[in-house]
């Protein structure tokens, strides 16, 4: 099956004559190097990566990372520098402006971290507002939206104005727009971030709830490390543009690939979040054999019940074969370390 | 200890500077040096105390020679090539193709006019009365304003026309409204896409910024002469005075309401794939909406007050009994007209306002309770405003308003009561006079116009450079250059000093009630309507009240301009010194400053760049009011072009008094701009522009 979302060495450089540095040893200076030699500011730094049908793709970073630049160099609200975008099979990069409006029309929704309303139209029309504008009809268009409204839990509130909703549900809204069109994937530009923490987890839970029922690719921009370990099922983590890491959120935590990722998940619960797969170990000559079985995607905490009942290590199996045993004391390890740190 | 300690005084600067420059916004990369430590505005004023005390100096060695005094009536060859100039344009008019293309668009003009004032204010052959009768025009008004605004403002419109009417200028009132109106229109025609243009396109606000920055510069008064040159005299220049003197207001304000759209609903919007039109008429134009009729209401009030200007060009309307009055130094006739050029802006500027609430309103849901009404209302009243204009087409009495003695007896009472004022309070308001003049006004006038040109030259220089630095100097020497060319130094001082005095004196009075207001709700909330109401009326009817009291002088000019000036002024420096942030004055508080301080300390250094917009824009107010001025004894540039109006032999030295004006207004603004590196996006035609805060906006922003 081929990636939904496909984008190779994308550079996006701001300031004047930016087109010029690429290629050039200038690139390989750091941002605040070449700022202070060119002038230019580089946003995003020769990223690549796939994204496959139906998954979710968190970017994650620190502000100023240049997560917020990428996710809108992907359907060129902002234009690249240089590299390519594969959206659903058509090259977004070099797209007609008529092919990138198609694009944006029945492909691809963004949900916005300050929601984008528009503050003199009703929710109903909010959310038609992509409906609209290629060119459905009133009644069509309407009913369309009131079904996306009460998928998002806003039924009865079709008739209000923006202003008179809670952020939570202004977001609901933003999410009922981008939905609307029944886009193959959606591109979540920190969504929650300026949202109370209570909703935010509602609004999370709301997503993968969506995701769950509606299957939608999703690339999901964040700068919190726990909405990115709770939604991604992988994660990409920026710095300075650049790419760190790209993996599996148990991956990203138990092996980070530098000092910069250790230090951001080193107060990650790792008991939370890693894996049979992260602490198991070859059976040690002599030990029982006869414990009991987990498969190897089990969280770390989830097997410590087991763990602490059972007499024998446990067997961590992939399928039918047995890839390690995991102990009492192995897992302990995890949970004890946690507490160090 | 209550020290504001320089990391304070550098927050303010950025403050300022951010709320100026959003170029600035970004914060210094990480691992960068950091940034260059900035003077405090307040050594500046060391060296130009040493200028001021050398400048005196030199005066005190020097005065009375090579002033370049000019007498009035007198000019010198460059004016007299000048109105050659113009002599020779004049005669080309039938084979210079662009003096046949500006008649032509003339031409246009006047018989536009022509076909409304049979219309409404005059005979339209072979009848004996205009078209339609004051009925019918009354009732067509109130109906507009019952539709557009609803039915208090409908009351405000009958009782402003009865007012024309009763008080016996009808025909006059409505060729000001006309000359209004087809400039406003043509306003939207031109201004409107211009408007988008700026408000879409970083480039183009640029650019366009600088043209309307002149043309806001330059006082009034001074668009008259080449206007008159290029489209004659009468009702064809005051359409053109008035279109150009409009047009700023709604491209600067409607650009800036659309260019304040916020960037994510326009990024959320275009990622849901709208065309370039779907983007402007259904995200940029309607939330804009509000501020766009802003623009209306300033262009509306601009129009007004230049279609009364117009009267020195023969433009028809209210203006001409009001500028026959001060001609003749008679209160009593120029009142009335007063009075309803007043009652006119009242009107206009309530009818716009409202009806920019109302469509506000409708547009968030919360428009007619009952449908059927409203269209009941709708269709009824169109009915009656038709019968109206049927019966004021049958009815004499019903198309020429009935003669009324009342105007007359107002007038007369007027200038008894000046009389009276003049023989009780002469002693005060003399008194007054003479005081300012004699200590503040003579004796500045005499270091700026008694000095030799080139000591006020040099002096003046050295100051823009410590005030403005380079750039502010060599802007200053080009129109110092320029103004000593026009041949006539000596009055370009004495109206500079009459500019500088009135400034200082509007910027007290800005000081003290704008911290004032922006200390006290209760007084802010008192105080605003006042000057609200006082920025709709047109600058000409200040001169009649001030007049009254003190005679045709220089003091007469220089009160004008600050009633003039005074209320921007003050709304800037409340909204400036308003608009510091809590959290730094609730800081200083917490080290137990005194409000003095406070206010010293906190409050005025952070609201820096409202103070010098504030001057700015004081400067630029003062100086177009002290050359209309020139028609109430301020004498000098303001007479020169009044005198250029009058005489054909004058034109030339009315045209470089003109130019002379324009070159002291660049100076300066330029210099006041560089001064504190303000970003005006306002004029003297759009004072409320710095009001407009969008109503709407990212949530939580």
């Amino acid at each position: 099956m081929t990636a939904a979302l496909s984008v190779d060495s994308l550079w996006k450089i701001f300031g004047p004559r930016s087109d010029k540095i690429i290629g050039t040893p200038d690139a390989e200076l750091s941002r605040a190097d070449l700022k202070a030699k060119t002038g230019n500011v580089v946003g995003v730094k020769d990223v690549s990566f796939d994204v496959a049908p139906g998954e979710v793709f968190v970017v994650m970073g620190l502000s100023g990372s240049g997560k917020s630049t990428l996710v809108r160099l992907l359907t060129r609200l902002i234009e690249p520098t240089s590299g390519s975008v594969q959206l659903g099979g058509v090259d977004i990069t070099s797209a007609s402006e008529g092919q990138l409006r198609d694009v944006r029309r029945k492909q691809v929704s963004m949900v916005f971290q300050h929601f984008g309303l528009l503050p003199h139209r009703q929710v109903i029309d909010n959310v038609a507002y992509g409906l609209e504008v290629r060119g459905v009809p009133k009644k069509e268009r309407r009913a369309k939206a009131s079904e996306i409204v009460d998928l998002v839990g806003l039924d009865g509130y079709e008739k209000s104005y923006p202003d008179q909703l809670s952020g939570g549900m202004q977001q609901r809204v933003g999410l009922a727009r981008a939905l609307a069109g029944d886009p193959e994937m959606l591109l979540f530009d920190e969504p929650f971030s300026a949202l109370d923490p209570l909703i935010r987890r509602d609004m999370q839970n709301e997503v993968i709830r969506l995701h769950r029922e509606l299957g939608k690719t999703m690339v999901f921009i964040t700068h919190d490390l726990a909405e990115a370990l709770k939604l991604g099922d992988r994660i990409m983590i920026l710095r300075d543009g650049a790419i760190v890491q790209i993996g599996t959120p148990d991956e990203v935590v138990a092996r980070p690939a530098d000092d910069y990722v250790k230090d951001f998940v080193s107060e990650v619960p790792k008991a939370h979040v890693l894996t049979l797969k992260w602490v198991m170990r070859e059976p040690r000559p002599g030990e029982a054999m006869d414990g009991p079985t987990l498969p190897v995607t089990t969280v770390v905490r989830q097997a410590a019940r087991a763990a602490i009942a059972s007499d024998a290590p446990i067997r961590v199996m992939d399928g039918d074969t047995m890839v390690g045993v995991v102990d009492e004391e192995d897992i302990m390890r995890v949970v004890v370390a946690e507490e160090e740190a | 200890m209550s020290q504001v300690g320089p990391g304070l005084r550098a927050t303010a600067y950025v403050e300022t500077e951010k709320l100026n420059n959003p170029k600035d916004r970004r914060p210094v990369e990480p691992g960068a040096a950091p940034p260059v430590v900035e003077d405090s505005g307040i050594s500046r004023w060391v060296p130009a105390l040493a200028i001021v005390v050398l400048w005196v100096v030199a005066w005190v060695l020097t005065k009375g020679t090579h002033t370049l005094d000019l007498p009035s009536l007198s000019r010198t060859d460059l004016h007299d090539r000048l109105t050659e100039i113009q002599n020779g344009l004049l005669e080309s008019r039938s084979t210079n193709p662009f003096m046949q293309f500006t008649n032509a668009i003339a031409d246009v003009f006047r018989s536009t006019v022509d076909w409304f004032q049979r219309l409404l204010s005059k005979p339209a052959f072979p009848r004996p009365v205009p078209q339609i009768g004051w009925l019918g025009v009354t009732a067509i008004a109130t109906y507009v304003g019952l539709v557009v605004a609803g039915w208090r403002i409908a009351l405000l419109v009958v009782a402003s026309f009865l007012s024309f009417g009763v008080l016996g200028y009808w025909d006059p009132s409505m060729d000001t409204l006309i000359v209004v109106l087809i400039s406003v229109l043509l306003a939207i025609i031109i201004g409107m896409p211009l408007a988008v243009w700026i408000g879409t396109s970083a480039r183009a606000n640029a650019v366009v910024t600088v043209f309307l920055d002149l043309m806001q510069t330059m006082p009034t008064f001074v668009y008259l002469l080449p206007i008159v040159l290029f489209f004659g005299i009468g009702t064809s220049a005051a359409v053109v005075a008035t279109l150009i003197y409009s047009l700023p207001p709604i491209i600067r304000i409607a650009g800036f309401g659309i260019r304040e759209v916020p960037t994510t609903t326009i990024e959320a919007t275009d990622s849901s794939g709208q065309t370039y039109w779907q983007r402007l008429f259904k995200v940029q134009l309607p939330m804009a909406r509000k501020t766009i009729i802003v623009g209306l209401n300033q262009t509306t009030l601009a129009a007004l007050s230049m279609a009364t200007l117009a009267s020195f060009v023969d433009g028809p309307g209210l203006g001409k009994p009001v500028l026959q009055g001060l001609r003749v130094n008679d209160v009593g006739t120029a009142f009335v007209p007063g009075v309803l050029i007043v009652v006119m802006a009242v009107m206009l500027d309530r009818t716009t306002t409202a009806a920019s609430e109302r469509s506000e309103r409708i547009a968030r849901g919360g428009g007619h309770a009952n449908p059927l009404q409203r269209r009941i209302v709708v269709l009824g009243g169109a009915v009656v405003a038709l019968v109206a204009v049927y019966l004021s087409r049958t009815y004499v009495s019903l198309a020429e308003f009935p003669t009324y003695g009342i105007g007359r007896s107002i007038s007369t009472a007027v200038s008894d009561f000046v009389s009276w004022i003049t023989t009780n309070f002469g002693g005060v308001t003399g008194g007054l006079k003479d005081g300012v003049t004699d200590w503040l006004l003579n004796p500045v006038q005499s270091v700026l116009a008694e000095s030799p040109w080139y000591v006020s030259f040099l002096g003046i220089a050295a100051l823009a450079l410590v005030f403005g630095g380079m750039r502010a100097l060599a802007v200053c020497v080009v129109c110092l250059l320029g103004i000593r060319y026009l041949d006539l130094w000596h009055d370009a001082m004495i109206t500079l000093n009459m500019t500088l005095v009135a400034t200082v004196l509007v910027m007290a009075l800005a000081l003290v009630f704008g911290v004032w207001m922006a200390r006290d709700r209760r007084v802010d909330l008192g105080i605003r309507p006042l000057l609200d109401a006082g920025q709709t009326i047109p600058p000409f009817v200040y001169l009649i009240p001030v007049l009254a009291l003190f005679g045709p002088s220089r003091f007469t000019a220089i009160v004008a301009g600050i009633v003039y000036a005074a209320p921007a002024a003050i709304k800037l420096v409340a909204d400036g010194v308003k608009g510091v942030s809590p959290t730094t004055i609730e800081a200083g508080r917490s080290t137990g400053q005194t409000t003095w301080q406070e206010i010293t300390k906190v409050q005025l250094p952070m609201a820096k760049g409202s103070l010098v917009l504030a001057t700015n824009q004081g400067l630029l107010y003062v100086l177009s009011m002290t050359v209309i001025g020139g028609l109430v004894g301020a004498g000098a540039l303001g007479f020169d072009v009044v005198y250029g109006f009058s005489r054909s032999e004058a034109w030339g030295k009315g045209a470089a008094a003109g130019l002379t004006i324009v070159l002291l207004g660049v100076m300066l603004d330029r210099i006041t701009r560089a001064a504190a590196d303000v970003r005006r996006d306002d004029g003297p035609g759009t004072r409320r522009a710095f009001n407009v805060r969008l109503p709407i906006g990212p949530p939580g922003t």
